[in-house]
């Protein structure tokens, strides 16, 4: 293979020494060690939360280290923002593009560096001249005048690498680049970076699609639960080691949840469809059942979770809730019909952040209950919340206190709180507990567990492999849209759906 | 293979914490700007004018008289800035409510009147009138903004150009005067102020106690929070730009009243001073804090500051300067606030 051939790495460009980085509450880093040699591929693979993207962050200069130095061509390096990093020679590729929809081509290439002419003024000319020569370069067929904003995804994908090439970096780190480009793309990209290599360049690639490792990647090192594993050449490895790597950890035990006898199907979905996100999916959800759902970041999910619940509507396929079928085309209609949604962002579509735990925890409850003659039966509520944040665990000094002020943990607690008020049958949890440490986090899964073995059903998307196991009594992977495979509890183990969620 | 066991974790004791118990309200520290400034034309008042500025009861009541419009119109202005929107339109809807309250309130020595088969109409008509104007106005903000993605801003701008021009447009530029006595008494004496702190206590208590009140918190402080919460925001900002613009109405009403015409250029910079009103008193123009409580000291403080310029006799230019820096400062005491509060802003 091409990458092999390049045969023994010249010297080491990049030095990373134990680097290590916490969120609050969560060791997103620790002690990670990682060197990058000149003309070389060096490949980043680890499950989602990992601490993949951090470790990234870091090098690219835009969240600083708790500990840790890195060395660029064997001289301290100390990074204070993502400018001063291109600077030293590091570009970065983000996941989520970081371009400006309102600008053309041309300018998000050159943005910050434009040439200038003898009164300050943009030169145009010249500007779309050196677009033209770079895009020219490397063979990417773009219109330097083209809004980026009007671009498909793929393109615009297009024009962040068209980019990072534009500063002559030393290093280029590529966060999932392949993610949004077709199969000629990749191939493309691939090209551009092997170009790189022969140029003495060193590129530094995350990926979730194995199969490139052993196409494009001289070294591979695996992160798991913001630790190295290892670093070893592709060559070595088989698939199933790289993953067993990948997911190794003990499973831990979490709360068995007791099946009972499955119920009556209460919820299901018939050829759910919404472009591009997610297509023909069918499932049943029985009463007193969890399913689990498991699948990569982008694999369509957390918008089958929102078309459940009627936030983006489905625009195919049907769904019946009790054997009936009924168009769920927003969430009022959802809560009506008993079904409850913690949705994946505790910030952006979960709190209220402005407002009093006792607010958080009342408000979808205040739809059906609680309420007469538009006024707030403010006793009775409050007493229902009281009774509520015991059951959760809740660990807050006082239900007036601002939400703000809560833990991640003890917030999280709050929305399920929310949901359990409104007494539902039909739960949809994606990610229940993302950034939560343990304690909370088994607290978590007991209420899950309660709540199935009284009859809700519950669907439960989440990215970590041994809460998906621990949890649930069938699991259905995704991967880019479809799903890829239902697995019974009994049948199910970790490299299975690692294999199912990335092909 | 770890054992995760669940224990009860450690039990605190609740809310029996003194310093938490006596907690200040957040009108506490806006009050005491009201008192300080009042106290800070007392003491010049004795030092240039040689007179009280607070010993005065008829001053007082004056004083409050002239923000009591402002203060109707801040009353809606408040519950709209709560959703995280904005109205640019109330000053114009007060001059176009006044023009057609005032035309359906003209008595019979009226000259040339509006409509000269309609003069001495009983005075709840142009009442029932001027408020199905106002809702009308609110209405269509409301609509627009819920139902397209236009932000609040430009909408109501539109709204604000649009119906001075219909306020202009519906005489012909030329003002209604002569109305009738029982009309006129809407404006006259106290009546403003009752009506005034009667609007605030009644949508302090909505804001505080029913779910109208906190579905606009909820809306204002989480837009998609609210909507997954099961909220149907559209229809809820619907109904708070529709009161904003009754209470528009109202207070087009009341000026019409007091002074006994219809004039097109009624209420101009209304908006202005209504939202000051508000922002001073606390509200966030990004959403999801404010109260009626504050917007009514809010008010009271552009009150004073009026007032207490024309009471120690200094130019009109000057209080306009220190009114907006008033207002600066009380959006920069703003920021601070929500940044002590929110930690993404730390970042």
């Amino acid at each position: 293979m091409d990458a092999e051939a390049t045969g023994a790495p010249g010297d080491s460009l990049l030095e990373a020494r134990h680097i290590s980085k916490s969120f609050p509450g969560v060791a997103a880093l620790d002690d990670v060690s990682l060197r990058v040699a000149r003309g070389t591929v060096h490949a980043l693979i680890g499950e989602n939360g990992a601490g993949k993207s951090t470790l990234m962050k870091i090098i690219a200069g835009i969240v600083p280290a708790d500990a840790g130095e890195l060395r660029l061509a064997g001289r301290y390096l100390r990074l204070e923002s993502p400018r001063q990093a291109l600077e030293c020679g590091i570009a970065m590729i983000h996941q989520e593009l970081n371009l400006m929809p309102a600008l053309s081509v041309a300018e998000n290439i050159w943005i910050g560096r434009e040439p200038v002419n003898a009164c300050g003024l943009i030169n145009h000319g010249e500007l779309h001249r050196r677009t033209r020569a770079l895009l020219e370069r490397l063979q990417i067929d773009l219109d330097p005048q083209a809004q980026v904003g009007t671009l498909a995804l793929a393109r615009r994908q297009l024009v962040e690498i068209a980019k990072a090439f534009s500063h002559q970096s030393q290093l280029l780190i590529m966060d999932e680049p392949t993610s949004a480009l077709s199969e000629r793309d990749t191939a493309h990209l691939f090209d551009l970076i092997r170009e790189l290599k022969s140029q003495g360049k060193a590129v530094l690639y995350i990926t979730h699609r194995m199969d490139e490792l052993w196409e494009i990647a001289d070294q591979v090192t695996v992160l798991r639960d913001g630790r190295c594993i290892g670093t070893e050449r592709p060559g070595k490895l088989t698939r199933a080691q790289l993953i067993r790597m990948m997911v190794g950890r003990e499973l831990e035990r979490i709360f068995p949840h007791e099946r009972a006898a499955p119920g009556k199907v209460l919820l299901a979905a018939r050829g759910l469809t919404l472009e591009p996100h997610f297509r023909d999916v069918s499932f049943e959800l029985r009463a007193g059942e969890i399913l689990g759902v498991a699948g990569l970041i982008g694999a369509g999910r957390s918008k089958l979770a929102e078309a459940l619940f009627g936030v983006t509507p489905a625009d195919g396929g049907q769904l019946c809730i009790d054997g009936a079928e009924i168009i769920v085309d927003s969430p009022c209609i959802a809560l009506g019909r008993g079904m409850a949604y913690l949705t994946e962002d505790r910030k952006e579509t979960g709190c209220f952040l402005t407002l009093a735990v006792l607010d958080n925890l009342e408000m979808a409850v205040l739809s059906r209950n609680f309420v007469r003659f538009g006024f707030v039966r403010g006793t009775e509520v409050a007493q229902a919340c009281a009774d509520m944040s015991r059951k959760v665990r809740l660990k807050a000094p006082d239900l007036r206190e601002p939400i703000a002020n809560l833990s991640g943990g003890n917030q999280q607690k709050v929305l399920i709180g929310r949901w359990l008020l409104t007494g539902p049958k039909l739960l949809i949890l994606d990610e229940p507990t993302r950034g939560i440490d343990v304690g909370a986090k088994a607290e978590i899964h007991h209420l899950i567990a309660q709540l199935a073995g009284r009859g809700a059903g519950v669907f439960m998307i989440s990215s970590e492999l041994p809460e998906i196991l621990g949890m649930s009594d069938r699991i259905m992977v995704m991967r880019e849209g479809c799903v890829t495979g239902m697995l019974e509890r009994a049948e199910a183990d970790q490299e299975k759906i690692m294999t199912l969620a990335a092909q | 293979m770890r054992q995760v066991i669940l224990q009860p974790g450690p039990q605190r004791p609740a809310a029996t914490d003194g310093r938490r118990a006596r907690r200040w309200p957040p009108e506490a520290s806006i009050f005491l700007v009201l008192v300080g400034l009042a106290l800070a034309f007392e003491l010049l008042g004795w030092l240039l004018v040689h007179q009280s500025f607070l010993l005065n009861g008829p001053r007082l009541v004056i004083m409050i008289l002239q923000v009591s419009v402002i203060g109707i119109i801040a009353v809606g202005v408040t519950q709209v800035i709560i959703t995280g929107g904005i109205d640019l339109s109330s000053g114009s809807v007060v001059a176009l409510t006044a023009m057609v309250a005032a035309s359906l309130a003209q008595s019979a020595d009226a000259v040339h009147p509006v409509y000269p088969s309609l003069t001495e109409l009983p005075a709840i008509l142009p009442v029932v009138a001027g408020l199905a104007v106002g809702a009308a106005a609110g209405l269509v903000n409301g609509t627009l903004i819920a139902r397209t993605s236009i932000p609040p801003f430009i909408e109501t701008l539109g709204v604000m150009v649009s119906a001075r021009g219909l306020a202009k447009w519906y005489t012909r530029g030329q003002p209604v005067s002569l109305l009738t006595d029982a009309y006129a008494a809407i404006g006259s004496g106290a009546m403003p102020v009752v009506i005034f702190l009667a609007t605030a206590g009644i949508f302090h208590v909505a804001l505080r106690y029913t779910r109208y009140g906190k579905f606009t918190y909820a809306i204002g402080s989480n837009p998609q929070a609210a909507r997954v919460s099961g909220i149907n925001v559209p229809r809820h900002l619907l109904m708070v730009y529709t009161i904003a613009g009754v209470l528009s109405g109202l207070a087009g009403i009341v000026t019409s009243a007091r002074a006994e015409s219809g004039q097109a250029g009624m209420g101009m910079m209304y908006e202005l001073d209504a939202i000051a009103a508000a922002v001073i008193g606390g509200a966030s123009l990004s959403g999801g804090v404010g109260r009626i409580t504050g917007t009514v000291i809010g008010t009271l403080i552009l009150g004073v500051v009026s007032s207490g310029f024309t009471f120690l006799r200094i130019d009109a230019y000057y209080q306009e300067i220190v009114k907006g820096g008033i207002i600066v400062a009380a959006v920069i005491a703003d920021q601070y606030r929500r940044r002590a509060r929110d930690p993404r802003t730390l970042s």
